[in-house]
């Protein structure tokens, strides 16, 4: 009667020890760790002596993957970034408007002058002194529209074009405005993920979340602030004119003309043309340097089309200076001295040798394409990690010991079969944990002392229900089978019940409580298994040996 | 000798004292709203906004010093509250400030927090700041619409399988009982003022999932027994599934308090109200679903005909 198939042992069986070989590492947690870094290490860097001996601390051929721990047991910071997307908009009308003032230019004879005027970011509103050549002027300015390169906008265009009375306005329509999101929030994560790695610390977190947002989680750093300094800066690099300088901030600037500060002169204003020469977009390379007076610098290079824009500009303003801003601040305003073709150059300006390394790294990976606020920031010290880690071992532990002997007192040698199973559940928990490579939070390990509290609770029901079939006297082997089969469907509807909240909790929750919905859904899926195939087997092997007459559960 | 919660056989009258336990469970329910409307909840910055440190020292907390300290800053509300736990040793004061969320600005900003810190650090040369957490108003406003909608899916969910799987009226009187442990659990923090953040929220829905879990092994039995005995009142076949069940409901309350109870004591203090919450709910959610749901299901009453004997008698008419 009590009959499991041997494939089925075997698969059962086979399952057990999987999932028990990848939770090993996570018991040498820091000797795996060693062995992780040092491989990670020698690929990079090459092999030293250290590094191979590091390696060695766990053999090759083991499984090494770990749980990860979460920000609130590793220790480190956690931001959470609105990329102000609509940025993005006003600098695509800046960059239209040669391409405008052009295409118009080139039928002066039907509309006549054109001029920029003033209108809120995002637009580009443009004036022609013959209003009764608006059609022509419209159809010219349609004309440099393309189609919006998405799948879900095909068949757009990217620009609206409407003209009222001698006023041209032209802006991005709105399949447009979604396609740039979409690349404007896919360059911030990646510009983010590469001024992260340049400093190089493990594991960081750099994810999209909602249409706007993104999510920085990066442990072992010291604090969020500094954190933000890394990624907070813009670092758009341009080139621009320089008009004039002032020391009156309030000078009010011609039309397509700002007022930056300096920033080693407080105080002081440069009055610089709006439409840059070249921008941060065309380097290609930036390092830190000296200058020929030997103080810190960054030398840059800049691409081809940049290096051609770059050397016209300079060839045709030899004598006048022009502006390097970093995000609208001039950092110095040379005068240009001579031609420069090769398309290379230097910053110079008051930095200190960090001060100069930081930029380069910033200019290397890349401006930001719209600007960053903050919404939520934490940090987490190394420390406190390390105690909530211990105190959640502790608790684990005496849970533990004090679940095994109440079970123990309460169903005897059954209760001993539900220990075993309740051990491997544990084990098989942190082998799925480590195999789908998720976040073990506080939280986390308050869903694994709750999963070993609820997870007796499929074992409980079973062995009540074996006692109550023994009442009816069938035999012990048949009052096992009827416990089984009667409990499976209340184990059933509790545990998907329960599993439909970790769900909900996973979907919605973000950070902590997720980590508690993923050990908490995890759990329930071990614990069905162990509980239903797993003391199952091992109560039908103790039957098969010993054969008793009557059983006591 | 085996450890036994309950006798082997029990015949309690659970609906014995229906108006007393129902009684109470209404009298809990309108007391917990009541005081939440009162004195409301003492919401974490998750759901103010805010900025809250955690401050650390060899030296003994005066909260005091540390509000003057912090009184120039002109923060506006400051709260400093010391952080006792058995798992700290001697050197090891804990205190937490909390800075409201300052005007028209998304995140506390690095340098009030700087400011803050060398504030302290004049007062305590040998502060440290384990943690510094700040949300700002925007998002706050925005976790709390996604824990309601959290709480309010799970609830349709349930509503929705257990229905699927039993009759409507049940999957109703579990709901209710859902329903009451969570305002319950709600009126205790509100009236101890626990802090509510979203870790208490990640709390509320397990005890919605553990209450659940307990309703339904006693719906599960109460199925089995409706085709068992038809000819008996539901009331009493009502009393016979939960004695029937009663052993099995104690058995995993009491591990699972054993566990909570543990964790309780020496988790530490960054997740004990986040514990208490569990914990308090195992205890609501069992006695729920013992005097809560099925009174419901009886109330709204079950209309029992057009059960089947048994299942061959489904297709019995077929042929004839």
């Amino acid at each position: 009667m009590l009959h499991i198939p041997t494939w089925k042992r075997i698969v059962i069986w086979g399952l057990v020890v999987l999932g028990l070989v990848f939770a090993l590492p996570n018991a040498f947690y820091s000797r795996v760790e060693t062995h992780n870094d040092a491989i990670q290490t020698i690929e990079m860097q090459g092999s030293t002596p250290e590094l191979v001996a590091d390696r060695a601390a766990w053999p090759d051929w083991a499984p090494a993957t770990l749980v990860n721990l979460g920000l609130d047991l590793r220790g480190g910071a956690h931001l959470l970034a609105e990329v102000q997307v609509s940025d993005v908009y006003a600098d695509r009308m800046d960059g239209m408007w040669p391409d405008v003032r052009d295409a118009l230019r080139g039928a002066r004879d039907r509309v006549g002058t054109v001029r920029r005027t003033d209108a809120e970011p995002g637009t580009l509103s443009v004036r022609i002194s013959r209003p009764e050549g608006m059609e022509e002027a419209l159809r010219l300015v349609r004309a440099l529209a393309v189609p919006v390169a998405t799948l879900t906008g095909a068949g757009a265009s990217d620009l609206v074009v409407s003209g009222a009375g001698d006023t041209i306005t032209v802006q991005l329509s709105e399949a447009e405005k979604v396609a740039t999101d979409t690349r404007t929030m896919r360059q911030s994560v990646e510009i983010i993920r590469r001024r992260v790695d340049e400093v190089g610390t493990r594991e960081p977190t750099i994810q999209r979340q909602g249409t706007d947002r993104i999510l920085i989680q990066v442990p072992g750093i010291g604090s969020a602030a500094e954190l933000k300094d890394l990624i907070g800066t813009t670092a758009q690099l341009t080139f621009n004119p320089v008009v004039g300088r002032t020391s009156d901030a309030n000078t009010r600037p011609e039309p397509r003309q700002k007022v930056l500060p300096s920033l080693d002169e407080p105080g002081q204003f440069y009055i610089v043309e709006s439409t840059p020469v070249v921008t941060g977009e065309e380097l290609t390379d930036a390092q830190p340097a000296f200058d020929q007076n030997g103080r810190p610098a960054v030398n840059f290079r800049f691409n081809p089309s940049g290096a051609r824009k770059f050397g016209d500009y300079t060839a045709e303003n030899i004598g006048s200076p022009f502006a390097i801003v970093l995000d609208d601040e001039v950092i110095s305003a040379p005068v240009i001295q001579s031609h420069i073709p090769g398309g290379s150059g230097i910053i110079t300006g008051n930095f200190n040798i960090e001060e100069s390394t930081n930029l380069a790294v910033l200019l290397r990976a890349g401006a930001l394409p719209a600007e960053m606020t903050f919404l939520e920031e934490r940090t987490i010290g190394p420390e406190l990690g390390q105690d909530s880690i211990d105190a959640g071992r502790i608790a684990c532990l005496v849970a533990f010991g004090a679940v095994l002997v109440f079970m123990g007192l309460s169903y005897g040698l059954f209760g001993m079969f539900a220990n075993i199973a309740l051990l491997l559940n544990v084990g098989l928990l942190f082998g799925l944990l480590s195999v789908i490579g998720a976040t073990l939070t506080l939280p986390g390990i308050a869903g694994i002392v709750l999963t070993i509290g609820m997870a007796v609770d499929a074992n409980v029901l079973i062995f009540e229900r074996i006692r109550e079939e023994l009442k009816t006297a069938k035999g012990p082997a048949r009052a096992i089978e009827l416990g089984y089969e009667r409990a499976l469907s209340a184990i059933v509807d509790a545990n998907i019940t329960t599993f439909i909240v970790a769900t909900i909790l996973f979907t919605l929750g973000s950070g902590p409580v997720r980590g508690f919905s993923i050990t908490l859904g995890l759990g329930i899926l071990t614990s069905v298994f162990t509980a239903i195939f797993v003391t199952r087997i091992i109560i039908v092997m103790w039957f098969e040996r010993r054969r008793p007459k009557t059983i006591e559960v | 000798m085996r450890l036994r919660l309950v006798p082997e056989t029990t015949n309690i009258d659970f609906f014995g004292r229906a108006r007393l336990t129902f009684g109470a469970s209404c009298v809990a329910m309108v007391l917990s709203v009541v005081v939440w409307a009162m004195f409301g909840l003492n919401f974490g910055i998750d759901f103010q906004g805010g900025t809250t440190i955690r401050t650390q020292s060899v030296q003994s907390v005066d909260i005091g010093d540390y509000r003057a300290a912090i009184a120039p800053l002109d923060l506006g509300d400051v709260s400093i509250t010391e952080v006792f736990d058995p798992t700290f040793g001697d050197d090891q004061n804990v205190a937490m400030i909390r800075i409201q969320a300052q005007d028209d600005q998304e995140a506390v900003t690095a340098e009030t927090i700087a400011a803050v810190e060398a504030a302290l650090q004049e007062v305590d040369p040998s502060i440290t700041f384990p943690s510094v957490e700040s949300v700002g108003p925007k998002v706050s406003g925005e976790l709390i619409q996604t824990a309601f909608i959290a709480v309010g899916a799970s609830l349709l969910a349930i509503l929705f399988y257990i229905w699927l799987r039993f009759e409507w009226q049940f999957s109703v009187g579990a709901v209710v009982a859902l329903f009451h442990d969570v305002i319950v659990t709600i009126g205790i923090f509100s009236a101890l003022q626990i802090r509510f953040d979203l870790a208490t929220i990640a709390a509320i829905l397990t005890i919605i999932g553990y209450s659940i879990n307990d309703t339904v092994v006693i719906f599960d039995r109460l199925r089995e027994n409706l085709i068992k005995y038809r000819k008996r009142d539901l009331r009493e076949v009502m009393n016979i599934s939960v004695n029937e069940t009663l052993s099995r409901t104690l058995m995993t309350s009491g591990t699972t308090l054993i566990a909570l109870i543990a964790l309780l004591i020496l988790g530490g203090d960054v997740i004990r109200g986040f514990v208490f919450a569990i914990t308090w709910g195992v205890v609501v959610g069992t006695y729920s679903s013992v005097f809560v749901a099925k009174n419901v299901v009886l109330f709204i009453g079950l209309n029992r005909e057009d059960k089947p004997t048994d299942k061959g008698n489904q297709f019995a008419g077929i042929d004839a």
